[in-house]
């Protein structure tokens, strides 16, 4: 059960983030701040994932395919010559829309046969963007110019606006881990709760679990899809690995290894792990630690890292 | 009696080749008590299912409070003013027995999903409404003092009172109770016996299934005999008891089992 | 298209689609014996490929397939001992994850044992030029041995569930396993069994397929997604559905080059699959022939019931 008084954790977080930053431009080692903005983009996505997998108990092994729909929408966009604010909000609507599209009839699907199902959406996304010249195929797409924002602010990898970026990104993160505790405390938080537990009670009482599963899911995907598009604007360019199983299985094991049900859990576990992955940490194992990590939580510690520490259960 | 809450008419189903239910009928009047009795595999559960909306009958009719509402899905069911409970209690897990409550008055409260996202600025007075009526009617069950506590860790006996009370929370019109002196010891059971009748007097209509012969003669206005999938069956609990029918039913060859017998002989 | 080109997008598809059902076969057999979904099931036929490439450096190419069965069976076998058999009633979701992360942890291996690039074992028979000529068509003698390798492991195994002592008993095990327990029958070692036999007839059709799809350290995956299709289209109990749904399912998927670019090949079998669990979840042989098959089983939770 979450703490009542959220605001003193948000406080922490927020002064990290500013002390980190202070800390790195100080010793003039901001290209660090890369890092961690794009650590940032990513953990938006385990956010999301974290709340249709942990709270409402659906699976999702594609999820990285609403990364890359966002992404790459805002690539074609913003590389086609169309109005340069379009390309954010059309990667989010584009995948909001699909997401609606395969929700309907995949969350009818438990267990095995609904992770196969995300599975293969994963790879059906993939194998699109892999076969599509619109999509540079196996090159991705580059040159993606900066996203403008209000008053001098940009999304884009320059190095001049490196700070700028970083607190974009992680604001974007905390705007989002504040809307999920939002809904986790909320009378929709327990009909979701209520649904991982026991649908046809769930149902008993009143709720619509189809209605509330697809409602999760496609807030979940957003969240993936304006991480991929924002990110695209950052990096200045997107690639086909964006959709691959690889990066799906990965905000899996993120979520799982931060606990499941804890939004907290899967934010401090992502930003560390996906930092640590992208500084090369890993080395060639990167692949290899993500997916041991998965299998060492779910054998081991199918709580996470944190529920170890934690009196209180939550079925996984 | 004055127009039945709930009214069942010619109501079949079939699970694969076995006819389960076979024209069974009957009505509940309202604020009253109807217990469905019978022996095992008589269909008692499923016609509670078809009810509650867990299955589509293939044939029949279900009018609750003048709606017709075989075929519609539980939530729907729910949304109209009926609430059940289950035989084995089926709390949320990981949840308190507080937000378990506030999960069975989801439909009394107003909001929705983005307000949600905004969190207590949006929804804040809905929630504490909420709180405070899912408190009232712990207090009214006496187990207000566990509202923190997890529901699943609780004692069995404790537990069924706080799906009775999740069943509440909806203020149902109706109220569908599946066998809740199960697993229940005699003093437990004479509780829940309390339980319901406080019930029944705040106006709500209770349809109850139950093998607790004790339980449903004390508290029943109407019984209803089910067998082999059709109402055998019906009346005031005395009368129901005299009938030839029902005592060979539980005394015959095989019928019920033992301590059924017992209590329909003892009654 | 004429009838010659058109009866070689067949029997190509035929072959392919023969490889997916021996994937859909192992996911079918360790289904039955353990309600777990193996995702790893594709691996099998990469290591059994790969292993099978480092044996015949210095051993004749039927031993060092041999070799390689026996070896991927024993990984098999190793895989549910260290990770799965000590686990007590863990949910679906877990062991879904586990399997995935398993598969994730077997690529990334051979990746670092082997290495990235595309390898092949060398043809059976013959080389890549030689072919055989069949009702017009032209086609390799491999596509020969695909077809052979695959009709004998499932006539195999059909008379082992069907006439062996083990092979029944793993039947019981899978249908009732508490009676099985009470006859004797100790299902642990059955479930050991059944991962062997997964994993070795998949190592096996890695080999024989090698030659001409190639085998690389990421070949698992999309196997592994296409041979759930054929699992799920026989309806998750039926190993004689599951060929028939692999045929289905290969040839469709070769008969999609001539519509679809190339690329768009895989995604063919995954919108079938899709599709089937959408709209006819419990196979498309459910109620065909069932009782005939060697498992002769009903998937016991159908797609939108599973994993409560």
């Amino acid at each position: 059960m979450l703490r009542r008084f959220q605001g003193a954790p948000l406080l922490l977080f927020a002064g990290l983030a500013i002390l980190a930053q202070v800390a790195l431009s100080t010793l003039k080692a901001d290209f660090y701040l890369t890092q961690l903005t794009m650590a940032a983009w990513y953990t938006l996505v385990a956010l999301g994932l974290c709340l249709l997998m942990g709270y409402a108990g659906q699976v999702s092994m594609g999820h990285a395919g609403f990364f890359a729909i966002g992404g790459y929408t805002a690539a074609v966009i913003s590389t086609a010559g169309a109005p340069a604010w379009l390309s954010i909000p059309a990667g989010v609507v584009v995948t909001a829309g699909v997401a609606l599209l395969v929700g309907i009839p995949v969350l009818r699907l438990r267990g095995h046969y609904l992770a196969m199902a995300t599975l293969a959406f994963g790879f059906i996304v993939s194998r699109i963007i892999l076969g599509t010249p619109l999509f540079g195929q196996a090159d991705g797409i580059s040159d993606i110019p900066a996203y403008h924002l209000v008053a001098g602010l940009a999304i884009t990898g320059r190095r001049a606006l490196r700070v700028q970026n970083y607190y974009i990104a992680w604001a974007v993160v905390a705007l989002g881990l504040v809307l999920a505790l939002n809904l986790v405390r909320s009378r929709t938080g327990r009909a979701l709760r209520a649904i991982h537990g026991d649908e046809e009670a769930a149902a008993a009482s009143g709720i619509s679990v189809a209605r509330h599963k697809l409602a999760v899911f496609v807030l979940s995907a957003v969240y993936a899809g304006l991480a991929g598009a924002c990110l695209a604007h950052f990096n200045g360019g997107i690639g086909p690995g964006e959709a691959g199983i690889m990066k799906s299985v990965r905000y899996v094991a993120l979520v799982a290894a931060g606990g499941m049900a804890n939004l907290w859990g899967t934010l401090t576990v992502s930003a560390a792990l996906t930092f640590l992955s992208l500084r090369g940490a890993f080395g060639l194992l990167d692949d290899a630690v993500f997916g041991g990590l998965l299998v060492a939580i779910m054998l081991f510690a199918p709580q996470g890292v944190f529920g170890l520490l934690r009196r209180q259960e939550k079925v996984p | 009696m004055s127009e039945p809450v709930l009214r069942i008419r010619d109501l079949h189903h079939w699970f694969g080749g076995l006819h389960v239910i076979s024209g069974a009928a009957f009505s509940c009047a309202p604020a009253a008590v109807t217990a469905i009795i019978g022996p095992n595999g008589a269909g008692k559960t499923t016609l509670f299912n078809l009810v509650a909306g867990t299955f589509s009958p293939v044939r029949g009719s279900i009018v609750f409070d003048g709606k017709a509402i075989q075929g519609l899905p539980s939530h729907r069911v729910a949304a109209l003013g009926i609430s059940r409970t289950f035989q084995t209690t089926r709390l949320f897990p990981g949840m308190s027995v507080l937000e378990n409550v506030m999960v069975g008055r989801h439909r009394r409260a107003r909001g929705g999903f983005l307000p949600d996202l905004g969190g207590r600025l949006f929804n804040g007075r809905e929630e504490s409404r909420m709180r405070r009526a899912c408190m009232d009617i712990l207090e009214s069950l006496g187990i207000a003092g566990l509202a923190e506590q997890e529901a699943r860790s609780l004692p069995f006996g404790r537990q069924r009172l706080v799906e009775l009370a999740r069943a509440l929370a909806s203020e149902p019109k109706l109220l569908l109770l599946d066998e809740p002196a199960c697993g229940l010891n005699p003093s437990e059971t004479e509780e829940m016996a309390r339980r319901i009748t406080a019930v029944r007097e705040r106006g709500i209509t209770i349809l109850i299934v139950e093998h607790d012969m004790s339980l449903v003669m004390g508290i029943s206005d109407r019984v209803v005999v089910l067998s082999f999938g059709s109402v055998i069956a019906e009346g005031t609990p005395r009368e129901v008891q005299a009938n030839d029918q029902v005592v060979s039913l539980y005394l015959g060859a095989g019928a019920g089992d033992e301590g059924d017998d017992r209590e329909a002989a003892r009654a | 298209m004429s009838a010659a080109q058109l009866f070689q997008y067949l029997i190509s598809g035929v072959a392919t689609g023969s490889v997916y059902a021996i994937v859909g076969i192992g996911f079918t057999i360790i289904y039955n014996s353990t309600g777990i979904i193996n995702f790893a099931q594709g691996e099998f036929l990469m290591l059994g490929g790969m292993i099978a490439l480092s044996l015949q450096a210095f051993l004749p190419l039927p031993l060092a397939i041999t070799g390689a069965v026996a070896v991927t069976g024993l990984v098999g076998v190793l895989v549910q001992l260290v990770f799965l058999s000590w686990l007590r009633k863990p949910g679906v979701l877990r062991m879904i994850i586990i399997t995935i992360g398993l598969s994730i942890l077997m690529r990334e291996a051979a990746l670092h044992v082997w290495d990235e690039k595309v390898h092949a074992l060398p043809y059976w028979s013959g080389d890549e030029t030689s072919s055989l000529a069949v009702l017009g068509a032209r086609i390799s003698p491999q596509v020969a041995w695909v077809l052979a390798v695959s009709a004998l492991m499932v006539v195999a195994l059909t008379l082992f569930f069907r006439f062996t002592l083990t092979g029944k008993a793993m039947r019981a095990c899978a249908s009732n396993p508490a009676a099985a327990r009470l006859c004797g029958i100790r299902a642990s070692w059955l479930v050991s069994l059944s991962f062997f036999l997964a994993a070795a007839m998949g190592a096996l059709a890695g080999c024989v397929v090698s030659p001409l799809t190639q085998t690389q350290y990421d070949m698992g995956t999309s196997l592994a997604v296409k041979g759930f299709t054929c699992a799920v289209l026989g309806g998750l109990g039926n190993v004689g559905a599951a060929v028939a749904a692999g045929i289905l399912v290969g040839v469709l998927e070769s008969a999609s080059i001539s519509v679809l670019p190339l690329a768009y090949k895989d995604v063919v079998a995954l919108t079938i699959m899709l599709a089937i669990l959408l709209l006819r979840p419990q196979g498309l042989f459910a109620g065909i022939g069932r009782r005939r098959g060697p498992l002769g089983l009903a998937a016991e939770k159908g797609p939108e019931q599973a994993g409560t």
